[in-house]
């Protein structure tokens, strides 16, 4: 058997608490707040005593999907990139940058945060960028 | 927040609206419980008699969208007391006579007449608040998901800058963000006016900057928030939409408005880790990863930077967020080629003055709070403690404005929205988590006896909840912590999603929709 618990912060809502998550065998098993946190101080609420239990649900999507003929179909991440960056691309030179608009996300890092700003403004030549911040 | 979550229990006097903080930030309770053990007050003002409203020394339980009466009304109080810290107001502040002119109008009686609040209650909780050392405020979405979502912010600024209750431990206005990312991503730019660390796009030396260091021509015009590309999409201006980690079907209001308007989409691609109710509508879906097969940062409510460390590989052949955004620009011919989102966040660092200092090995530990300009900084815990980041507090005399929709003969209720305790937003994470599902595996609408006794319901009854844009059903909850006249309806469940009943209304400025009231009609459903 092979275990480890690595550190990190939980997913949910705004205080950020810290949490070691558990591996066993490559399933995630549990959490275990960590004491040390400013945040947390070894304390977690329901959520993040359960945060690991989505992770590995079968309902997680496991491959790109293209609609085709109304359905959304299994295809490879060569197909559906190429198709998503043409249909872009398509949509930028027929109709100018500003027809395109990016939603980024509160649930995903600081890093790919920056980096869809940076793909909305630079790459495709919008400021149409916006998430969720007041819902 | 202005303060730190661990300063909360420096106060003397909390006060808590528009917050339900034991179902949205249970933590953060928890501070607000030690604080009340070491003689702390509490004052909660809340529509509803919430959770921690019952350790509260004052709840006040004011009428839907009247807190700018009601912060006007302890203002007034405050003044006529002469509880205000005039030196305060003299050093750091300007507009005060603005705002004293304005709060005159609203004494305690005429504030009850607006918010049904017991004057006698607003003289106690003006005492409570201005008499303490350090007071602190906490609030959330119940401020500001209104069409006066910025007058009652500015209201609660007024508050504080008036008691000098701002820039000192214990003291400070301090939003509990409702996101775990939702600070990071306005830090990054997520927004359409403003790069990382609110640059301006508009600024020509901010926008240069960027410009150089991007080796790209970039727009000095503020793109499109939200609301204004769902009616792109229905105009036709906007043709194509990105969604990355988003379920706005299930999350805007107004949610049959928003499904109309994604269909008008020429192409819509969804980046996400389950099928959402947007990703459904979706050309094409992009499987990136959750939060436990990742490496990053997250930036909580109290600014904090911290490590997201990588616990498990990925499920499938879902892929990294990142490379998938990294990818397409590749594709579209902008070359991108970073190996790590370490490298990333140096980027980040080197063009966002606020996070000048942030490096992935300064962050193991506490992580840093921002502003932290270099990598000296040891981060900031308290903002605006010898000054405001414009120099003086601006005092604003705000007026009460009614919301932008009222009851009527056909529509005869109030409806309000929130959380509950073991369910999160639009649920895609928690409804596939065995426990939490378990707990509340269906939505409810909260009524108050009289109401329900008057329409012949029990607990457990079904009832159809309509409004102007859309109806649905749900069990009714019997239940004396809701006020006669008002229900209340969460957000998490497709079978009766309270988005398809609220309003679009948004505030003038900050474009935030007034998730928190609208006119709703009920009938027992069959």
């Amino acid at each position: 058997m092979e275990y480890s618990s690595v550190l990190t912060t939980c997913t949910y809502c705004g205080c950020g608490c810290n949490f070691y998550l558990e591996n066993l065998d490559g399933r995630l098993t549990g959490t275990i707040p960590c004491k040390t946190s400013p945040v947390n101080q070894g304390r977690l609420c329901i959520k993040g005593w359960n945060a690991h239990e989505f992770v590995q649900s079968d309902q997680r999507l496991t491959s790109p999907l293209i609609r085709k003929e109304g359905r959304l179909v299994p295809v490879s991440w060569e197909e559906a990139l190429d198709y998503t960056a043409s249909e872009l691309a398509a949509i930028r030179s027929e109709h100018g940058p500003d027809s395109l608009a990016f939603l980024t996300s509160a649930k995903v890092t600081n890093e790919e945060n920056f980096l869809l700003q940076k793909f909305a403004r630079a790459a495709a030549g919008t400021n149409n960028i916006d998430h969720c911040a007041r819902l | 927040m202005t303060n730190s979550i661990g300063d909360i229990e420096e106060a003397d006097c909390i006060f808590i609206t528009g917050s339900n903080t034991t179902s949205s930030h249970p933590i953060i309770a928890d501070r607000v419980y030690r604080a009340k053990e070491n003689g702390a007050r509490v004052i909660v003002a809340d529509p509803r008699r919430i959770h921690i409203a019952r350790l509260a020394d004052v709840h006040v339980q004011q009428k839907l969208g009247t807190d700018v009466a009601l912060l006007n009304g302890i203002m007034h109080v405050i003044l006529e007391q002469g509880w205000q810290d005039q030196e305060f107001i003299d050093q750091r502040c300007e507009g005060f006579e603005s705002l004293r002119d304005t709060v005159k109008q609203y004494s305690p009686s005429v504030v009850e007449g607006i918010t049904g609040v017991p004057a006698g209650d607003i003289e106690r909780v003006a005492e409570l608040y201005a008499r303490a050392n350090a007071a602190s405020i906490l609030y959330c979405m119940g401020i500001t998901q209104h069409t006066t979502g910025v007058d009652n912010v500015k209201s609660l600024a007024n508050l504080a800058m008036l008691t000098g209750n701002i820039g000192r431990p214990g003291t400070g206005l301090n939003p509990l963000r409702g996101q775990n990312n939702v600070q990071g991503a306005c830090d990054m730019g997520g927004l359409p006016n403003v790069f990382s660390g609110y640059q301006q796009v508009s600024n020509p030396e901010a926008n240069s900057k960027f410009a150089s260091a991007w080796q790209a021509e970039l727009s000095d015009k503020p793109g499109l928030p939200i609301p204004d590309m769902l009616a792109g999409l229905e105009d036709k201006s906007v043709q194509g939409l990105y969604v990355l980690g988003e379920n706005p079907v299930m999350s805007d209001p107004d949610s049959d408005h928003v499904s109309h308007a994604l269909q008008q989409a020429r192409f819509v691609v969804v980046q996400d880790i389950f099928l959402t109710e947007t990703a459904q509508m979706a050309h094409v879906v992009l499987p990136g990863v959750s939060f436990a097969e990742k490496d990053g940062t997250f930036t909580n409510t109290e600014r904090r930077v911290m490590r997201v460390r990588k616990a498990v590989e990925p499920v499938g052949d879902s892929r990294q967020d990142w490379e998938i955004i990294q990818d397409l620009s590749n594709r579209l011919g902008y070359s991108m080629s970073y190996s790590s989102p370490e490298e990333i966040m140096q980027e980040i660092a080197q063009l966002t003055p606020s996070y000048g200092g942030i490096t992935y090995q300064r962050l193991e530990g506490d992580g840093l709070q921002w502003p932290c300009p270099d990598t000296g900084h040891p981060g900031t815990k308290i903002l605006h403690q010898e000054r405001f980041a414009r120099g003086l507090g601006l005092f604003h005399g705000v007026e009460h404005q009614a919301p932008a929709e009222s009851v009527d003969q056909e529509y005869p209720y109030w409806l309000t929205t929130g959380r509950i305790y073991t369910h999160y937003h639009t649920g895609t994470m928690t409804h596939n988590s065995p426990t939490l599902e378990r707990e509340a595996p269906e939505g409810w609408m909260e009524i108050h006896p009289d109401d329900a006794r008057k329409l012949g319901l029990r607990t457990g009854d079904r009832v159809r909840v309509a409004s102007r844009r859309g109806s649905v059903e749900a069990a009714a909850y019997v239940t004396e912590d809701i006020s006669p006249g008002t229900v209340f309806m969460t957000f998490h469940y497709v079978e009766s999603n309270a988005n398809v009943l609220t309003n679009p209304a948004t505030d003038p400025i900050a474009r935030i929709p007034e998730y928190k009231v609208c006119a709703v009609s009920l009938e027992k459903a069959a």
